[in-house]
């Protein structure tokens, strides 16, 4: 295949930044969209460029690392991380534009590589269950529904790249923060901290930058791992049921 | 030197409990005083730092990635042992222990192995009191599955994302102690060397991967919980950025390093497709428990194959070969990863390799799918089909899969005593970087259970004995060897960035691999590594006179990161080598052609080789030396591991 690849290059945080333009022969569609990025690399590295920096890690598609907004999609064409994307799903000749992550919360550090600390302090301000090394009831002694179980897994599946931001037009990470607060609070082990990781988390949200939440629900469509609008419904009912029994006297 | 493993006395079952008792307690009040370093944030590093900082400690944990949330440990799919016998099928402690010492070839030290086994139960209370949603039955109690060998069901899991879920756990109790002020975080910060005061660890010396800046931190103890070394072949289920600098530069300061050419080869991943790959992908072997491995009975049939005249479904039975079912009636699938690898290798060295490569065999699930059902199995393992079918474009629930063996874990790693210690004094390492339970082989779902063991349950008393005895007055931050150590490391960053040769860092990371891969891989020969040796140490000079490493270093600079990292591998695959070397004998992973039984199973030579090699540095371009650790077994005999 051939390819155009219009890709955003910025030195650092301080450089304007701005798109660059690269031609690229020879990729086939076996190779991963990161693999294509690899072999356009190589080929400026052996010129003496600087290659293109992007963050990625895995490459199994669990670590979140990765990014990318591709044509306009966070992850590209597919509900997939970047890592997971293939060159079968774009055409040959076709022009590929490739951006970083864009959200007032996310800066970018260099090319393609953003800084997401901000989704760290989130769950600092509160995504765990307070219980120290040791101590702990036997595994069993907790029972949990099966359905009550999975639900959670699924919320819980969360890998924190990023996406959902990215596609949102607001820059909201309310389905991030959703994901965490929903699963502990279904379960019977996050129930002790439910009304206050709730607040917490959503004032440590709010005070990263992050935009509103407007439904629209392209987080949603857009994240890798499919996790549901259900978790921002289940968020703002954590919330308001909290504000008006908190705990916090 | 006489290596002292320092292992308790008394019988294996009270080893543990005594040496508990037995450890020097740091008074709680004195706890904030002393500083502890967390190099790495996996399963080990993330456990051990919030389960030190809960005590008390002072801990500053580093990692490379942008957020310890992104650790290695997070892509381990299938599972973490436990001897909770919840399921009544007659595990036990002692069960798993003894499976673990026989399924490592009995190349490992029975009192580390037993107190595995034996906190192992206590690390799955942990992970559900956190909240980690392992997968249950109906009646809310935990669910099991029997995985990777065992005749128990004693593996627990959370579908196909175990390791996601038990780092996130661990990722919530480290962020808890952020927020509490006890952890201070250091993503994208990569250490690059150790520094040493009168002979003990006291600190290390940091790049700031987004500054370029190199920073030196002072604490008394360091702990490098830094992961396994399996990117030295390029192509490996690693992700991109592991790698063994931590570890290696702590080996070159007095650090041995037990055993490198232990190399875990996984049967289960996905066929090699092209030379654009960077790098292969696991299917959890928890695969195997309801996939049928084949290849075509006849050499014949695979060219029709793969040549495309005759399609995988349209092969009828009677010309199938279900080999690890015909040579291993009593395990069949199920066989230990060694054993598994080393047959497929075998069956596609005969031409009955199913892609178009030669390298792949099947991995069919048409008689699971027909005994329990599409949806059946899809709740099983869904993720993994989906992600079978992004990277091939294969359906696995039409098709069978192609797998084939790929480099996954490396159990050697940095020499440690009972207490987790290395040879340099408040140097410890956790986790796959260290040697010391799995042998020559890891059973499945075997790491994440080490992993947390060593953070969530050893470290936190070894370390406590280590730091009473050196006693809380503050490490001199402005001693000069943290001056000298910081110049040492830039001066070394500056060199790479001045060779500005012809090749980039990936073409010598590529032709590192392919050595490996071709003479200390599956199977390793006496005259292989001969060769091997002399083309690494070739390569070694050709990098240091033609590699071009493209900008400077007060930036983020991922090629400089890479060729730091290469410029170490270069270094360590020569050691790989003189260790398969010196071990003649098969054990586990580690298969030296010239020994095995007749019927092609790995021969060991107990009587000469049932030592650790633990390997001392001794300067650069000197032959390392090799020391040895006697390995003694008073509970398990020791027998030839047959899987009939």
């Amino acid at each position: 295949m051939k390819l155009t690849i219009k890709v955003w290059r910025q030195k650092n945080a301080a450089d304007k930044g701005g798109f660059v333009t690269y031609p690229l022969d020879g990729i086939s569609t076996d190779m991963s969209f990161l693999e294509m990025m690899d072999v356009l690399n190589e080929e400026l590295s052996e010129k003496g460029e600087d290659p293109i920096h992007f963050d990625h890690d895995c490459r199994e598609g669990i670590c979140g690392m990765c990014s990318l907004y591709i044509n306009g999609k966070p992850h590209g064409p597919l509900q997939t991380t970047t890592c997971q994307l293939h060159m079968r799903s774009f055409s040959d000749g076709e022009t590929i534009t490739i951006e970083p992550w864009r959200a007032a919360a996310f800066p970018v550090v260099k090319d393609l590589v953003v800084d997401r600390g901000a989704f760290d302090r989130i769950i600092q301000a509160g995504g765990y269950v307070s219980v120290n090394t040791g101590g702990v009831p036997d595994a069993n002694e907790i029972p949990i529904p099966k359905v009550v179980a999975d639900e959670a897994f699924d919320a819980a599946t969360c890998i924190g790249c990023g996406a959902c931001v990215a596609a949102c037009k607001n820059a909201s990470a309310m389905l991030f923060t959703s994901a965490k607060v929903s699963q502990l609070a279904m379960l019977p082990q996050g129930q002790v901290e439910r009304k206050s990781r709730a607040e917490k988390m959503i004032a440590q949200m709010d005070a990263e930058g992050f935009g509103a939440c407007t439904n629209t629900g392209a987080c949603s469509a857009e994240c890798p791992k499919g996790i549901s609008l259900t978790n921002i419904a289940r968020m703002n009912r954590e919330y308001f049921s909290a504000a008006v029994s908190s705990d916090n006297v | 030197m006489i290596l002292d493993s320092k292992i308790p006395a008394g019988p294996v079952a009270e080893k543990w409990t005594n040496h508990k008792f037995s450890s020097k307690l740091v008074n709680p009040a004195n706890k904030r005083k002393y500083d502890v370093i967390v190099v790495g944030t996996g399963l080990a590093g993330a456990s051990a730092a919030a389960s030190l900082a809960e005590l008390g400690y002072n801990v500053k944990a580093f990692c490379f990635q942008d957020s310890p949330r992104r650790a290695h440990s997070i892509a381990a799919q299938g599972g973490i042992n436990a001897a909770k016998n919840y399921q009544n099928d007659g595990d036990s402690v002692f069960r798993l222990f003894y499976d673990t010492v026989k399924g490592g070839d009995y190349r490992a030290r029975e009192a580390n192995v037993y107190r595995l086994a034996e906190v192992s139960v206590n690390i799955i209370d942990q992970c559900v009191a956190q909240g980690v949603p392992f997968a249950r039955e109906y009646g809310g109690l935990l669910a099991n599955r029997s995985f990777g060998g065992a005749q128990v069901s004693r593996t627990f899991y959370a579908r196909g994302q175990t390791g996601q879920q038990l780092l996130l756990g661990a990722y919530s109790a480290l962020s808890r102690q952020v927020a509490n002020g006890k952890v201070k975080l250091y993503p994208r910060t990569e250490m690059m060397d150790l520094v040493k005061i009168d002979g003990e660890a006291k600190g290390i010396v940091t790049r700031n991967l987004i500054t370029g800046a190199i920073e030196t931190h002072a604490a008394h103890a360091v702990l490098l919980c830094t992961g396994g070394y399996g990117n030295v072949f390029f192509l490996s289920t690693n992700a991109m950025g592991s790698n063994v600098t931590a570890a290696w530069r702590a080996h070159k300061r007095g650090a041995f390093f037990a055993n490198p050419c232990y190399t875990q080869i996984h049967p289960t991943c996905i066929p090699v497709s092209g030379d654009h790959q960077s790098k292969l992908t696991l299917m959890s072997e928890s695969l195997r428990n309801d996939g049928r491995v084949w290849v075509p009975r006849t050499v014949e049939m695979a060219e029709k194959l793969r040549s495309g005249g005759i399609k995988a479904n349209d092969i009828p039975e009677d010309e199938r070969d279900y080999y690890l079912e015909r040579k291993y009636p009593s395990f069949g699938n199920l066989v230990p990863r060694d054993v598994a690898s080393r047959n497929a290798k075998y069956v596609c060295d005969e031409g009955r390799g199913v892609n178009e490569t030669g390298e792949a065999v099947f991995l069919d699930f048409r008689d699971a799918i027909k005994r329990d059902s599409e949806d059946t199995i899809r709740a099983r393992y869904g993720n993994l089909f989906d992600m079978y079918q992004q990277i091939t474009g294969e359906n696995p629930y039409q098709v069978p899969m192609m797998i084939y063996p790929a480099v996954h874990y490396t159990m050697g790693g940095l020499w440690v005593d009972y207490n987790l210690m290395t040879t340099v004094p408040g140097l410890y390492a956790l986790g796959e970087a260290n040697f010391s339970d799995h042998g020559a082989n890891r059973l499945g779902a075997s790491a994440l259970m080490q992993g947390l063991a060593d953070g969530y349950f050893v470290i936190p008393y070894t370390l406590g004995d280590y730091l009473a005895k050196i006693g809380p007055a503050p490490v001199d931050a402005d001693h000069p060897e943290f001056a000298k150590v910081a110049k040492e490391v830039e001066e070394r960053i500056q060199k790479l960035l001045s060779i500005n040769g012809s090749k980039t860092v990936d073409y010598f990371h590529k032709k590192l691999g392919k050595i490996m891969w071709n003479e200390c891989g599956m199977a390793r020969t006496a005259e292989g590594l001969e060769k091997a040796k002399k083309e690494i140490k070739e390569l070694r000079e050709e990098f240091w006179k033609d590699v071009n490493v493209i900008g400077s270093n007060e930036e983020l600079n991922q090629s400089l990161e890479k060729a730091n990292r290469v410029a170490d591998f270069l270094e360590l695959g020569e050691l790989m080598i003189d260790d398969a070397y010196d071990r003649n004998e098969s054990c586990g992973g580690h298969f030296r052609e010239e020994y095995q039984t007749p019927e092609g199973e790995a021969l060991r030579d107990d009587e000469n080789y049932a030592y650790v090699s633990a390997w001392r540095f001794v300067g650069e371009g000197e032959e390392e030396v090799l020391e040895k650790e006697p390995l003694e077994f008073e509970n398990v005999k020791l027998t030839q591991r047959s899987y009939k």
